[in-house]
């Protein structure tokens, strides 16, 4: 990981209109992804996560949706400024994409070949020869056994984890410098999960790709990521190195998200710890803390308005009232 | 526990799902989706059942309430073979034993309010005569059962697109709970859920079991809800189960080559443990249970197959004290 920062979000803000109001789907989000640094977005599902890596390479269906807001810089240039032809040059190409079902990311009328050998042509202007030898060597890559004779087979052909395999090997087949990854193993088996994890490890470091991981589970941000970034309600609620989240993660909701997971390496003891209620609808949602209703440390203030960024050393940084003068006032 | 009368008792309980080409052709493949499974479960205890994608768990609960009818093997439920019941015989054996089913979306009928959901097995045993409820009976029990899985009696009349996904599984386990049965068999109660919702049910499971003295037969692919919710846990591949125990023997000291590699492969949610593990990464997928091996079903992946593994099936044996295992590294073959 260098400090060579290739992607900013700044302040992004995604909306989506529908019959009962407006849905602020993304609402003020912003981070930094650095050279070959792995980010894991963490967050329940409708908390924003997909919505934000969606726009971060503008592929949010309009209408209904709409960036209400902020930017997204590629080395400096505004996605949001670019012409369309400009985007798809980065897209697939400079940042590529794993979705979480590989079976709807594929087409299942064309051959593995025909999807592969498209892109590559496409981006990296090589010939169709070319582009298929190149193919064959990033399933090779993938882990795919007889890649020569699968390459000719259509999706429905290969086993779920080999399907993610096949994705990978597309995805990368550019040499993208981010690659975003979708809950890419939401959909396997725990032992296909990590083998499909151990993969996209060693081939993303090997080609020095930055990963945004976005995923709901804990465990997987663990043992992957170097900094993550904790999504409540459309916003960055808490962001931080990895070893410092779990150490001492400073956000009631990052607090209660840690402890309420059944743990494989501890003794199951009395009950669980619970978050109380549900995560918010963020359909007009109030200009407050949204996650005060369930904070077992909400304050006051916090039904007022939405806290301000507070920054630790460590470079971790929380939304949250408690760290703020205010608190301390009270 | 090992005192408590054995509840549920299945043995040798197979499911094999014929494979038709046509629609008149005669089956000649089968999916042998439960191949041979054997296990006892006790009142008052959970026994966790957990295992991949296609390896047979849910198919096993569906054979044992029923669902199915099994091809062969016998389930008793308090001395009663279900696999022989007559049909009002088993409508009076459901009594006892209530599913709650994995997707609240598709496990709760959308035209009927959560009143009418919870209440319909006590509706369908006063019709068969099974029971006697008097209407504002069962509405104090819908009303009782409603507060004891948290969710507010007034929620009586809406529908289930109303409430959120937890809810919902909060309804399914009133529904469950309605007729005061001693053994629930829950089929990935949790794992269509969020992790601080997944919490919440996993406690309300506990309290209930607390409460009521329930015992469970809890199907679940994570291992580390298996490891809180059980006290044995069996482990399934491809059809047989092939180790059970203990829940704390097994997680300290799993001896079959697929439960150590299950058990290494589950992410930690420490990035500290995360840096020192040493995964046991097992190659290739889950082979399709559409034939019947000779040897063990593991072999293909098994880091420390031998020879012997690929002709002779082992059987599931006492490796220690309360700890059973199919494999030859344990025991010899006959």
């Amino acid at each position: 990981m260098s400090d060579e920062v290739i992607l900013q979000v700044k302040d992004l803000k995604t909306y989506f209109t529908v019959d009962e109001g407006v849905v602020k789907a993304v609402d003020g989000v912003s981070f930094d992804l650095r050279r070959g640094e792995t980010l894991g977005i963490v967050g329940e599902s409708g908390s924003g996560k997909s919505v934000t890596n969606l726009s971060v390479i503008n592929l949010i269906p309009t209408p209904p949706g709409k960036i209400a807001g902020g930017q997204v810089l590629f080395h400096g240039k505004d996605i949001f400024a670019m012409s369309s032809g400009e985007i798809r040059e980065i897209r697939g190409n400079k940042i590529s994409m794993i979705f979480q079902d590989p079976m709807t990311s594929l087409n299942p009328f064309l051959r593995i070949s025909t999807q592969m050998v498209e892109t590559i042509v496409l981006h990296q202007g090589l010939s169709s020869e070319e582009a298929k030898k190149k193919a064959i060597e990033m399933l090779k890559l993938a882990g795919i056994p007889a890649p020569e004779k699968r390459i000719d087979q259509y999706p429905h052909q290969f086993s779920g984890g080999m399907r993610q395999r096949v994705m990978i090997a597309m995805a990368l087949s550019c040499n993208p410098e981010i690659l975003i990854a979708d809950e890419p193993t939401s959909a396997l088996d725990v032992t296909i999960q990590a083998q499909i994890l151990e993969l996209m490890q060693e081939l993303t470091h090997r080609l020095g790709t930055a990963v945004i991981l976005i995923t709901h589970s804990l465990g997987v941000v663990a043992g992957m990521c170097d900094t993550i970034c904790v999504m409540y309600a459309g916003r960055i609620v808490e962001r931080g190195r990895t070893e410092a989240i779990f150490e001492t993660p400073r956000h009631p909701y990052t607090m209660g998200l840690i402890r309420s997971v059944p743990r494989l390496d501890q003794e199951a003891k009395g009950r669980l710890y619970s978050i109380p209620g549900q995560p918010p609808n963020v359909i007009d949602l109030p200009d407050c803390c949204p996650f005060y209703p369930r904070c077992e440390k909400a304050m006051d203030i916090c039904k007022k308005k939405y806290p301000p960024v507070v920054s630790f050393d460590n470079d971790q940084s929380a939304s949250c009232w408690l760290y703020t003068k205010e608190a301390r006032n009270v | 526990m090992s005192d408590h009368k054995v509840l549920l008792d299945v043995r040798g309980l197979k499911m094999h799902f014929p494979i038709r080409t046509g629609f008149f052709s005669k089956a000649k493949n089968f999916i042998y989706a439960v191949d041979g499974v054997d296990f006892q479960v006790r009142k008052g205890e959970t026994l966790g059942l957990v295992g991949e994608s296609g390896c047979g768990k849910s198919t096993t609960a569906r054979a044992i309430a029923q669902l199915y009818k099994p091809t062969a093997g016998e389930v008793y439920l308090d001395k009663l073979d279900l696999t022989k019941a007559s049909g009002q015989e088993l409508l009076a054996a459901r009594k006892n034993m209530q599913m709650v089913f994995q997707d609240p979306y598709a496990s709760l009928n959308p035209r009927m309010t959560a009143g009418d959901i919870i209440a319909e097995p006590i509706r369908i045993f006063k019709k068969s005569g099974l029971m006697e409820a008097s209407k504002d009976e069962i509405d104090d029990r819908v009303e009782q059962l409603m507060e004891k899985v948290g969710l507010s009696r007034f929620f009586k009349n809406r529908y289930p697109h109303e409430f959120s996904g937890g809810q919902r599984q909060r309804i399914g386990i009133a529904r469950a709970l309605a007729l005061n049965p001693e053994l629930i068999l829950c089929d990935e109660p949790v794992s269509a859920l969020d992790v601080s919702i997944q919490s919440q049910i996993l406690n309300l499971f506990k309290d209930l079991q607390d409460e009521f003295g329930l015992t469970y037969l809890f199907i679940a692919h994570d291992l580390s809800v298996i490891k809180y919710v059980s006290t044995r846990v069996a482990v399934m591949y491809l059809g047989l189960i092939v180790e059970i125990a203990d829940a704390k023997d097994l997680y300290k000291k799993p001896l079959h080559p697929y439960t150590e590699a299950l058990l290494s492969a589950a992410p930690i949610p420490d990035p500290k443990i995360e840096a020192k593990r040493q995964r046991i990464i097992l190659t290739g997928d889950v082979p399709s249970p559409d034939k019947q091996r000779p040897g063990c079903n593991f072999y293909d992946r098994c880091p420390k197959h031998m020879d012997i593994c690929k002709r002779a099936r082992p059987s599931l044996k006492e490796a220690e004290p309360r700890h059973q295992v199919s494999c030859f590294l344990y025991h010899k073959p006959e």
